[in-house]
């Protein structure tokens, strides 16, 4: 048998097709395992719209409503808040509203909202994610002595005003984000469409 | 006679065994009744043994806890305090572990303190130590995973904090964070997941790192308090380093000794003072996760503190992520950082001794910093701290090598 | 060298106190998990005047019988005024929904109180802290806790107390005032130190009902041994 000798042209080939016929099938066999990781179907499902009831809302006042498990506040801001929104601009690092993935298109405006006091909103920081804390107090703060109301994140110092934008020198890269909403009358609220479909 | 027949029993067992698996005895030889370490080895050199106890601790008392813990969204608060209260001696399996991942990582922070005073990344050892941070890696990836398990408002968090950080990588980064979680937000699939990487995943990976670990230091040889090569100095009868001595018995005894003195220590913290006044288990972690409301006082367990505050220096979210990122990975270069003639920090000169004690106080005040609310003039001190953190590392190459060094003796010491 | 490192600590420390939020002094409650006659007055008083809200639902009574030396007919017969069994957890028959629409705010599971707030202290000084306030819901306020929806169900042993606020510091406009001291507006059933003992021994069965098992260790508080902040540290330092 030894004397026969080796056949290295045939056992080059034979090394390197089955390294590459191994190699393509690891990879199709990585597939399951990857793809298992991604949002399951029961996940996927959990993201219906909500509607809130804002009649009992107070002026000042935010309730919290839950919608694809993350907060989203809505807040029936008092004039002085809304009056005193573009006086920030020079301290804050998108006043415009020019990251069209913030907002949808009806709440690129001064108050990033459709009515003027009704501010809608999720409430996640856009840095890493924790609910920051809600300071409506127009009042000097620990965290900042020119305070004109807003949210301060206690995970990483972040600070947004009440139309939820971000200030300048904070972690947070971008404004809160407003989710999709309407009105279906004065006093509720449907949050995670833009219109009503069954109206279009 | 009795012990005569018992002894007969041994010699035949071994006889057996000896027939079928004859690389048995040698492995044994070669790691341990052969294995030859210096004379020398102080009071530094017992916590990579106290690392391999606390390794064996967190297996032991995990897969006793797995027993009655839930890993679901619904289930896993509660039936953690099920095993605090119900379960039999429940509480103190739960806080050997809790109290026992603190401990863990007090030791591996010794041990990488060690390998840097006396140089055991130098060459030829620098594959010993880069495994040695593979593992210090590995060990954050898993005290990690473990703490979002308990399903507490620190736990549900610190999970949405970690998991974020991953969303500041360039054009994936949002898909990548939905991959990570298995859902849009942090939830049950989460918390799930987390599980099978705790308890099954990552502790495959930390056993073969640390076989790995330990098999290149017998490849060759662990360094020593003086940094003196052992090896140089031979019996010539022998063979053997006229400076070394056997492992087994002479190490294995004088670390059991360590870790009957570190046990104690152990026990009383675990009796006593098992959370540490909110630092090794926090106070915050009481409640219930509650994904609408953050903590007022957000912060990591301790020994992810240091990092946490470089974060938080940083006002920008890509690059805070990126030096938080290259706070850890950087022990990786130090082998080819330190250009010093000598090993050890007794044959060095002054420079990086302050280098050294700096660094440390350093790394302790940031970790004091990263536990705080972060007031301006504390963001301030750690934006110098991170800042001195990397310098230290940066400029090793030009403090090793002006550094003054004193003459390293043929053959270790003992009047240290 | 040890003049140095005080320094260093002295430094960290008042870092540490320019950081701490200038809030409500927590007063130390004296709670002691040995005194087992303190723990049977504070699960009483608990039972009489916090459970018709409050559950502790991962507490069985047969446990907190067995810890606190009582028999289960002494816990059947004047502790447990449900339908609950021996051996079942303490839970309450109302519903959380039920709990928002009266009170506004669903009175929560108080099992784990004492190690959320770090120390039975924290339940001690708020029991002393509530306060006579007209403009809330309920008229009850607590300095401690301001806008707690609770109101202080011991009044009537602790009798009513108002709050005196001080203009606040640096006289800035708008600024919240800080609070000075109470003031007693109605006697209660008790005395100042009747009412005090009331407030430790509920506090103390409450740190007790977050961790039975903390009283395998009593000692524990005995012996005072707690995590040291860093002022004691500089102290320490400086002695030595």
């Amino acid at each position: 048998m030894a004397e026969q000798g080796i056949n290295h042209g045939r056992r080059r080939f034979l090394t390197a097709t089955t390294a590459v016929v191994g190699g393509v099938g690891g990879v199709f066999a990585a597939v399951p395992f990857i793809k298992a990781w991604q949002p399951s179907a029961r996940a996927q499902t959990a993201g219906a719209p909500v509607i809130a009831d804002i009649s009992k809302l107070e002026v000042g006042a935010r309730v919290i409503k839950m919608w694809r498990g993350q907060p989203v506040w809505i807040i029936r801001r008092t004039s002085d808040v809304v009056e005193a929104l573009s006086a920030l601009d020079g301290r804050l690092k998108d006043a415009e509203s020019d990251n069209l993935d913030q907002q949808p298109d009806y709440a690129r405006n001064e108050t990033r909202s459709r009515k003027p006091d009704i501010a809608v909103m999720v409430g996640i920081c856009t840095h890493l994610g924790c609910s920051p804390t809600f300071v409506p107090e127009m009042l000097p703060q620990a965290f900042d002595s020119e305070w004109n109301g807003g949210f301060y994140c206690p995970c990483h110092n972040s600070r947004f005003d009440m139309a939820g934008r971000v200030y300048k020198n904070v972690p947070a890269p971008d404004n809160l984000r407003i989710p999709p909403y309407f009105f279906i009358d004065d006093n509720t609220i449907l949050i995670g469409l833009d219109a009503d479909p069954k109206a279009a | 006679m009795s012990t005569n027949i018992i002894n007969r029993v041994i010699g035949s067992a071994n006889d057996w065994m000896q027939e079928r698996a004859p690389g048995l005895s040698q492995w044994w030889d070669r790691h341990a009744a052969k294995y030859y370490a210096p004379k020398n080895f102080n009071f530094w050199y017992f916590f990579g043994s106290l690392a391999l106890l606390m390794f064996v601790n967190q297996i032991l008392t995990g897969i006793w806890l797995t027993m009655n813990f839930k890993p679901s969204a619904a289930e896993a608060f509660d039936s953690v305090e099920y095993i605090m209260r119900d379960v039999e001696w429940g509480w103190l399996i739960r806080y050997m572990h809790s109290t026992g991942a603190s401990a863990f990582f007090i030791v591996v922070y010794l041990h990488m303190f060690r390998g840097l005073i006396y140089g055991s990344y130098q060459k030829p050892r620098e594959l010993v130590w880069t495994l040695g941070v593979v593992i210090f890696l590995a060990l954050m990836a898993e005290a990690f995973f473990g703490y979002v398990l308990p399903w507490g408002q620190m736990s549900y968090w610190g999970a949405q904090v970690i998991t974020s950080l991953f969303s500041a990588v360039p054009v994936i980064g949002p898909d990548l964070v939905e991959f990570i979680r298995g859902d849009y937000l942090i939830s049950d699939v989460t918390l799930n997941r987390f599980f099978a990487l705790h308890v099954i995943a990552v502790p495959f990976v930390l056993a073969g790192l640390i076989y790995l670990h330990l098999m290149a230091l017998h490849e060759v040889g662990s360094n020593n308090p003086d940094g003196v090569d052992i090896k140089k100095v031979k019996d010539k009868a022998t063979g053997i380093p006229k400076d070394g001595i056997a492992f087994h018995p002479y190490y294995t005894v004088k670390d059991l000794f360590g870790t009957s003195f570190f046990l104690m220590i152990f026990a009383f913290i675990i009796f006593f003072e098992p959370s540490v006044g909110g630092w090794f288990l926090e106070h915050d972690n009481f409640s219930p996760a509650n994904s609408m409301v953050t903590p007022q006082h957000i912060k990591p367990v301790w020994y992810f503190t240091p990092y946490y505050a470089m974060l938080r220096a940083i006002p920008d979210k890509l690059l805070g992520v990126i030096v938080m990122g290259a706070a850890t990975l950087i022990f990786f270069a130090v082998p080819w950082l330190d250009r010093s003639k000598v090993k050890s920090i007794r044959y060095r000169g002054p420079i990086t001794k302050i280098m050294l004690t700096l660094f440390v106080i350093s790394f302790c005040v940031l970790g004091w910093l990263g536990a705080q609310s972060g007031s301006d003039t504390q963001k301030l001190v750690a934006q110098v701290l991170t800042f001195f953190y990397f310098s230290f590392f940066f400029t090793m190459p030009i403090w090793t090598a002006v550094d003054k060094t004193k003459p390293v003796p043929e053959r270790v010491t003992f009047d240290h | 060298m040890k003049k140095l490192i005080a320094l260093v600590f002295t430094l960290v420390a008042s870092l540490a106190q320019a950081s701490g939020d200038a809030g409500i002094k927590i007063h130390s409650s004296g709670a002691d998990l040995s005194d087992q006659a303190s723990l049977q007055r504070g699960a009483a008083l608990f039972m009489n005047y916090c459970m018709g809200c409050h559950s502790l639902k991962y507490l069985r009574y047969s446990r907190m019988a067995a810890d606190l030396g009582l028999t289960e007919a002494q816990v059947m017969s004047s502790m447990n005024f449900t339908d609950i069994k021996f051996g079942e957890a303490m839970t309450v028959a109302m519903k959380p929904a039920d709990g928002e629409k009266w009170i506004g705010k669903a009175p929560p599971d108080l099992s784990l109180t004492a190690r959320v707030r770090g120390s039975a202290d924290w339940i001690y000084t708020y029991l002393k802290s509530f306060y006579r306030d007209p403009s809330r819901p309920l008229g009850w306020n607590n300095t401690l806790f301001p806008a707690a929806s609770m109101p202080n169900v011991l009044w009537e042993l602790q009798g009513v107390q108002s709050a005196v606020f001080d203009a606040p510091h640096g006289g800035q406009a708008g600024a919240a005032p800080v609070f000075s001291h109470f003031e007693p507006v109605q006697p209660g059933r008790l005395n100042a130190e009747e009412y005090d003992q009331v407030a430790r021994d509920i506090s103390n069965f409450l740190q007790y009902a977050a961790e039975p098992a903390g009283l395998e260790a009593p000692a524990n508080r005995r012996l005072g041994v707690g995590f040291p902040r860093g002022a004691d540290l500089a102290h320490l330092v400086a002695e030595a």
